[in-house]
């Protein structure tokens, strides 16, 4: 999906007029289906959802970044949204037989029909700007976007793919860290997909990883930090321990802005930070500059 | 012998309190108590062997943690010679909570590099409870890529209820320091033998645990989290510490038969502070076996190897 670039200045608020006798030509006015309005979660403002997904789901009056899964990541950032599903048919085993308040099985049974996904990982190959790319997405909607077997496989395969067929890996993290469900197999999955990062590397393959809100934990400690580039949504949380076991350790409330993308970045480990109806450009302009699949 | 008791060895902790009494009698010279004596070493041999023989996920978690138990300096001093301790990472400090340096076992020099607690309060400070930041994953890396340069075998003990949780941590990228070690550790180009000695806790025992031998000794424990940690967020509270230590199947036999490590080094009865000689060389004796296969393969082959074996662990359903 292009971003349709709006003009963000005098923008009138939703609730206070701000000129007399406004006319919009009927050409200009956008015809919105009924009952198709959002509200932005951080400024509350009302706007219509047309908008938000137009504008990458992106708020228009706050910028804020709506967290979204990887259905619309990969219609924003494939060619006219059109790719082929990698290795959808994995689901998830329950190796240990984990059950706490409820059984695993059931937890993974209930997520499927409540998100319509698999797991916790979608992943496609298809054009970006015209160059073949391979894209594996992070589902946060399904048990935390925890990484357990299925989705440490579904990006170890994705790795291989792109090494394979020498086709740039992007990997979008979100992410509360690896599933504890299957524990050790989970934390397994972490040098699982590092390993196989570093086989892609040996080939000159380039891997960008994509960081959003939020991605902690194992995620964090394996392929989210690998990136030939890490790159950011603003404002995300990104960090190693969750903001609440760091705040218990120290026992302290911890400074204002951090773990956010700004935080890695000025301590050195972001490359940069991007708005995300920018960021299918910028990243194939990189990729453009510095990938020719012939080259070894 | 080992002067702290768990709540399931307390039948163990009458019998030594008795035998105690005994030997005081006996030693006055007041009464022949030599019959006595003999009868309760018996008792407590046969009850530890018992006590011992079906322990659970967590009582096992709890002799990990013993405060008597070796730590990695402890294996370093009784199982190697002319160790040379090298310091620091090279960017930010020296990490106490990591040690590591070249070594020789019976004459042949091997990297050596492990987590460190402390034993007393101020030691445990001074180790930060074996509980490393950033730059100790750094100086690990730093110390694994020297003993590649020079091709020198690598050993790790891993011991750490997980890495640092902190302000400085998170500024200095924790996340990135594990996940280069799990990147680089992979493709090193030497043999890596890899023991955990106590706690293997998630990504903090795992930065220092990508390896061609993965080893567990038989009472410790090794998982995605800490059965407490577990606890409080699946059953939202702190009481299920024993479930959780069940359900996550944190122990060695379980992670054999899992496949997510290589062996198990069987530990002295009553575990490895109840016989810490004989832990040593249960160590020692495993080590110099692996080393043994490990050395006759080429480079090239020890790093297919090792990444196919990583590359097979998950269990999932296709179709």
């Amino acid at each position: 999906m292009e971003f349709e670039e709006e003009d963000s200045g005098d923008k009138p608020s939703w609730f206070q007029r701000v000129r007399e006798n406004i006319v919009t030509k009927t050409k200009d006015k956008k015809s919105t289906p009924d009952g198709l309005w959002e509200k932005c979660p951080r400024c509350k403002a009302i706007v219509p959802a047309k908008d938000i997904i137009n504008n990458c789901y992106v708020c228009t009056q706050c910028e804020y970044h709506v967290k979204i899964g990887s259905r619309e990541y990969f219609s924003i950032l494939f060619d006219n949204g059109k790719f082929t599903e990698l290795d959808a048919d994995l689901s998830s085993g329950d190796p240990l037989e984990f059950t706490d308040t409820s059984s695993y099985v059931d937890r993974i049974r209930v997520s499927q029909s409540k998100s319509g996904l698999k797991d916790a990982l979608r992943s496609g190959t298809g054009k970006m700007n015209g160059m073949p790319v391979v894209i594996a997405c992070m589902d946060f909607g399904f048990i935390g976007g925890s990484m357990g077997s299925v989705v440490g496989e579904k990006i170890a395969r994705a790795i291989d793919y792109g090494r394979v067929h020498r086709m740039p890996v992007i990997v979008i993290s979100k992410s509360g860290g690896a599933r504890m469900m299957e524990a050790a197999f989970s934390l397994m999955q972490m040098a699982k997909t590092s390993a196989k990062l570093a086989l892609l590397a040996k080939e000159g393959v380039p891997y960008i990883s994509i960081l959003t809100d939020p991605t902690t934990g194992g995620v964090t400690a394996s392929y989210a930090m690998l990136g030939d580039f890490n790159v950011a949504e603003p404002e995300a949380l990104i960090g190693f321990a969750g903001p609440r076991v760091i705040r218990e350790t120290i026992g302290k409330d911890l400074p204002k802005g951090f773990q956010s993308s700004e935080f890695l970045q000025e301590h050195g480990f972001v490359d940069f930070i991007v708005k995300r109806y920018e960021m299918k450009q910028k990243i194939a302009t990189l990729l453009a500059m510095i990938w020719d699949k012939k080259a070894k | 012998m080992a002067g702290t008791y768990f709540d399931f060895e307390k039948p163990l902790q009458e019998l030594q309190e008795q035998l105690d009494k005994a030997r005081e009698t006996h030693e006055k010279g007041k009464v022949d108590m030599s019959e006595l004596i003999t009868q309760l070493e018996g008792k407590i041999e046969a009850t530890r062997k018992e006590i011992y023989s079906h322990l659970n996920g967590w009582q096992k978690v709890q002799i990990s943690r013993h405060p008597e138990r070796p730590y990695s300096l402890d294996y370093i001093e009784h199982i190697t010679s002319d160790f040379i301790e090298l310091h620091g990472d090279r960017n930010v400090k020296d990490d106490k909570a990591i040690v590591g340096g070249f070594a020789s076992i019976d004459g042949e020099t091997v990297m050596i590099i492990g987590h460190q607690k402390g034993r007393n309060t101020k030691q445990r400070q001074y180790r930060n409870f074996g509980m490393p930041n950033p730059e100790g994953y750094r100086k690990a890396l730093r110390l694994m890529k020297l003993a590649e340069k020079f091709r020198k075998p690598i050993i790790t003990f891993i011991d750490t209820p997980g890495a640092s949780p902190g302000l400085e941590a998170e500024e200095r990228g924790q996340g990135e320091a594990i996940a280069r070690n799990l990147l680089e550790m992979a493709v090193l180009k030497v043999p890596v033998i890899c023991i955990v000695i106590g706690e293997g806790a998630s990504g903090g025992a795992l930065g220092i645990g990508v390896g061609d031998r993965v080893l567990m000794m038989e009472y410790t424990w090794y998982s995605v989290i800490s059965p407490e940690s577990c606890s409080s967020i699946l059953w939202r509270s702190w009481d299920y510490k024993e479930k959780a230590a069940d359900a996550l199947k944190l122990s060695a036999e379980d992670m054999l038969g899992n496949k997510l490590i290589d062996g198990i080094i069987r530990e002295p009865l009553g575990g490895a502070h109840n016989n810490p000689e004989a832990a040593f060389k249960a160590v020692k004796d495993e080590i110099k076996k692996h080393l043994k296969v490990l050395k006759a393969m080429e480079p090239d082959e020890l790093v297919t190897t090792r990444v196919e074996k990583f590359g097979s662990m998950g269990v999932y359903v296709e179709g």
